[in-house]
């Protein structure tokens, strides 16, 4: 249903910050729209995300309504290891969608 | 004549004046409540520790034509080792229908305490953004956007 797309580096050099971002597609209805009729359009965000690194959560943020459609994340990670680096996303039913990128670190 | 235009002076003073007495007398009610929220927000993240401001720089366009969709960039001058780190930045809104926009949690394995998004607006107003270091001191910055477009009853 919701379409991911991440940019994360293919290489890094041990210790190198490198520069990640991740979008998922996602209309983050505030709860606060009107629809046609003056009904209340009900809430429905994406609540959480996170991101994991080498064994750790390395990058977490919690959305309100007033993160804009289509939730964009750019942030840091310092390169120490290659393998995955996993990102996930979660909504306030608690449902869950997920991708990650590989980086190798030489 | 001169005495003339002591008098337009007069008016214009006193006409000012009124105009101004109107728009204090019609906003303050509004401003508090929301800075009452704003507060509570605050409170209800770092309970009644002191904030400074500095270190955290906050960058949001001075114009934003589209409230529906405005990107912001937090920086906050840490050094990002496992002594020093910055452990989340919390973003506040004074005049969104919810005082708080969104929290970001880091750790020392991020490098740089640099976070980019795009938030929502519902009005000319200062976000401010809070960081949290390891050590538990709070820092505090500061932006003005002006909203032409404003996301106000459709956020």
């Amino acid at each position: 249903m919701a379409s991911i797309r991440l940019a994360v580096p293919d290489t890094a050099r041990p210790d190198e910050v490198i520069e990640i971002k991740a979008l998922i597609q996602h209309d983050m209805e505030s709860g606060f729209r009107r629809g046609s009729r003056g009904e209340v359009i009900p809430r429905d965000i994406i609540t959480r995300f996170e991101c994991r690194y080498a064994g750790n959560t390395v990058f977490a943020a919690d959305f309100q309504p007033a993160i804009a459609a289509n939730p964009i994340l750019t942030f840091y990670l310092r390169a120490t290891v290659s393998g995955p680096i996993a990102f996930e996303w979660t909504d306030q039913n608690g449902n869950q969608w997920s991708d990650q990128a590989s980086i190798e670190v030489t | 004549m001169k005495t003339n235009r002591h008098l337009h002076l007069d008016r214009r003073q006193l006409l000012a004046s009124a105009g101004g007495a109107i728009a204090i007398t019609a906003t303050p009610l509004k401003a508090f409540a929301a800075q009452e929220d704003l507060e509570r927000a605050r409170t209800d993240l770092f309970g009644n520790r002191v904030i400074q401001d500095g270190r955290v720089t906050l960058k949001l366009p001075p114009i934003a034509e589209n409230g529906f969709s405005v990107p912001l960039d937090i920086s906050v001058d840490s050094p990002m080792t496992p002594d020093d780190y910055v452990q989340r930045v919390a973003i506040l809104s004074p005049r969104n229908p919810l005082p708080l926009i969104g929290v970001f949690h880091l750790s020392p394995h991020a490098g740089l305490a640099r976070v980019s998004t795009r938030i929502r607006m519902s009005g000319t107003q200062e976000i401010e953004a809070v960081a949290e270091m390891n050590d538990g001191s709070l820092w505090a910055g500061r932006m003005e956007t002006v909203v032409t477009l404003a996301a106000c009853v459709v956020l």
